[in-house]
């Protein structure tokens, strides 16, 4: 059951005299469950795409279907609605708020979640999100008191805390090494087995191959969409630690 | 949203930029302040006129010459010669009503004691005047018919008299100049305090009306009559009989208008409330201008934050904050922001009126509806010059102002 449908979706960014189509006439269909790799140069529009699949940007033209509905349709409310309940979105650049704690920038979502939740099941659920990227002990610093890959277990904490339907990656690991990036990629293949709907940008064919589709993007359009056999990030960390024990 | 959590993420806002806060809290601060500083002091204003005005006597009516329309006060009268001696007279001895009239002459003098000056005022009054006043005497004497009839050159004085020419030893039975004739001192008034316009109600040479017409004003006519009435009841019987008594006797046909003013107590109390009142509602605006520069401080304030923390903004409305979270966030924001000037300005204002009032020596009165009305007016400031930053805030794309820089 497709849970992203796009229909020949444009989106025109106008400056002055010229017109950028970051997003050419693109038409895909994401199920439930899927874990896709969104591929290409920069400046192809990845991030574009990525912000209007987040509800976050507009279409010039097209219609984007979010289980079924029309996103094009929805005001402003509505669509920050299904922000909050439906989709987890990790940025390019984290987005942390600054001089706040980690478990503060965790809760955040929720303080806006349309659930009625007390304060205690907040703290409870930014706490558990945090476990499950591996930060549960670091949860009262503040972003500059934190490495980049902490940083950005802290965002995936954030976009997980509302227990979306699909997470939304801007390249996660964009500034990571090797070591901390499969064990980013070990935490979404495990909450992919769990049911959860991903999309991630990388530009990093390595990493792509983690995934069990790779979509590539080039000037706005698709320029190639195949299946793949994913390669377990668990195995390979512990090769890693293997290795490093011998 | 969660609504419990608007007003804390707003204080930890606060928080961060402690400084600014305080110094935006501060217009605030200094407005509240002048507004409950203004109003106490001004109703105290209020309250002391009124009781000053009680301490005229009971039951005491004021005779002006020339007709003053109502709600305004005589003060310096006089110009107008129309009450004589003898209308004083015949008040008291033709209408049963009234008990006591003294035709009122004053003139600014300067009086010698040996080679002491004093600049003063100085009383023409009747035997009982100090009865008309409910002034106690603190040891000598009043002077008497006698002394009314006779002109003598005696005089009762108040207690400023006392400590200024004769530096506090017993004046009675000394001798003062005024314009080269002697003064017997024979009484020494009690002590009356100062009034509200500053003058000290005890710097005060009383002396008989006809010593004072003939010898010392120069004058041929009553300034003020002061008139005692038998009780309160008779008032309204006394004053027809007064009107009546003085028209005939200024020979005035029907369609001439009186040519005097009569004002009971409470008429008197009334001008001059209204008159406290409108200073205050003065003092007041001028306060509130404060207020309001204050307010328009704490909306440039606002702006500079709102534009500082867009990429705030945008993370919020990107994780789902509606754009009445994030305008309800910044409201709040200036509100506490104009509460805590409220808080501040309450303590300022007491203190600060509680000062005044020590240093002029007026009474303080803090009056719980001012605080309720400076606090509310600081939170109504901080919503209507909160509204537009917050406003702009909310309205803000979350893409756009994510890539703010
Ligand atoms: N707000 C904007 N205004 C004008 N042009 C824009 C805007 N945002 C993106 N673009 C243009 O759209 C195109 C696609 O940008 P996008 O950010 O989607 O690229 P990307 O694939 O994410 O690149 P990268 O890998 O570097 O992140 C680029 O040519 C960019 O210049
Ligand atoms: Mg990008």
């Amino acid at each position: 059951m497709p849970i992203l449908e796009l229909n020949d979706i444009t989106r025109v960014y106008r400056s002055e005299s010229i017109a950028v189509k970051a997003v050419d006439s693109v038409s895909m269909t994401i199920s439930e469950k899927e874990f896709v790799a969104l591929m290409g140069s920069s400046g192809s529009g990845k991030s574009t795409l990525m912000n209007i699949l987040g509800c976050l940007d507009k279409l010039t033209s097209g219609t984007y279907l979010l289980m079924g509905e029309d996103v094009g349709k929805m005001n402003k409310n509505q669509l920050s609605g299904i922000r909050n309940r439906m989709i987890g979105f990790v940025f390019q650049n984290f987005h942390l708020l600054p001089r706040t704690t980690a478990l503060e920038n965790v809760e955040l979502p929720l303080l806006y979640s349309r659930e009625k939740l007390s304060w205690k099941e907040i703290r409870e659920r930014a706490k558990e999100s945090l476990k499950i990227v591996g930060l549960g002990d670091r949860i009262n610093h503040t972003p500059n008191q934190l490495s980049g890959g902490q940083q950005q277990r802290v965002a995936i904490a954030r976009a997980l805390v509302t227990k979306p339907k699909i997470l939304l990656a801007d390249e996660p690991t964009g500034n990571l090494d090797s070591k901390t990036t499969l064990e980013i990629i070990d935490i979404f293949q495990k909450l992919n087995d769990d049911g959860l709907t991903i999309l991630m940008v990388t530009h990093e064919p390595d990493v792509a191959n983690f995934t069990g589709r790779q979509i590539v993007l080039s000037d706005g359009k698709i320029i190639s969409d195949k299946k793949n056999k994913p390669v377990s990030a668990a195995n390979e960390l512990e090769k890693i630690r293997l290795r490093n024990d011998s | 949203m969660k609504i419990t959590a608007i007003p804390l993420i707003s204080i930890k806002a606060l928080r961060r930029n402690a400084m600014r806060t305080i110094l935006t809290a501060l217009g605030i601060i200094i407005g509240v302040g002048a507004v409950i500083t203004m109003v106490g002091l001004g109703q105290g204003a209020g309250e002391e006129v009124k009781a000053q005005v009680n301490r005229l006597g009971q039951n005491v009516v004021l005779i002006f010459p020339g007709s003053i329309s109502l709600g305004g006060v005589s003060i310096g009268g006089g110009t107008i010669n129309t009450l004589t001696i003898e209308d004083a007279i015949a008040l008291r001895d033709e209408i049963p009503e009234v008990i006591a009239a003294s035709p009122e002459v004053r003139s600014q003098r300067v009086i010698v004691y040996g080679n002491r000056n004093w600049f003063t005022r100085i009383y023409g009054q009747s035997a009982d005047y100090l009865q008309i006043r409910q002034w106690p005497m603190e040891s000598g004497e009043m002077f008497t018919e006698e002394d009314i009839e006779q002109a003598s050159l005696v005089a009762v004085i108040g207690q400023t008299i006392v400590h200024e020419l004769f530096e506090g030893a017993d004046p009675i039975g000394e001798t003062i100049r005024v314009r080269g004739f002697p003064l017997r001192i024979i009484g020494v008034l009690s002590e009356k305090g100062s009034s509200l316009m500053g003058s000290v109600q005890d710097d005060i040479v009383i002396v008989p009306y006809t010593t004072a017409f003939q010898r010392i004003s120069g004058r041929s006519h009553a300034m003020v009559i002061n008139v005692q009435v038998f009780n309160d009841e008779s008032m309204d019987i006394a004053r027809e009989k007064m009107t009546d008594l003085l028209r005939e006797r200024h020979n005035l046909a029907p369609y001439q208008e009186n040519d005097f003013t009569i004002q009971t107590q409470e008429e008197v109390a009334q001008a001059a409330t209204e008159t406290s009142r409108i200073m205050t509602v003065l003092l007041a605006s001028i306060a509130g201008i404060s207020l309001f520069v204050g307010g328009i401080g704490i909306m440039n304030v606002m702006l500079v934050s709102v534009t500082e923390r867009t990429r705030e903004i945008g993370l919020r409305l990107a994780v789902g904050a509606r754009s009445g979270d994030v305008l309800l966030q910044f409201l709040i924001e200036s509100v506490i922001l104009c509460l805590i000037g409220g808080i501040g300005g309450i303590l300022l204002g007491v203190v600060s009126t509680e000062l005044i009032a020590i240093y002029a020596g007026w009474p303080a009165l803090f009056s719980k509806d001012a605080m309720i009305i400076a606090v509310s007016v600081s939170a109504s400031v901080g919503l209507f010059f909160g509204f537009y930053p917050a406003w702009k805030a909310s309205r803000l794309d979350p893409i756009t102002a994510l890539r703010t820089e």
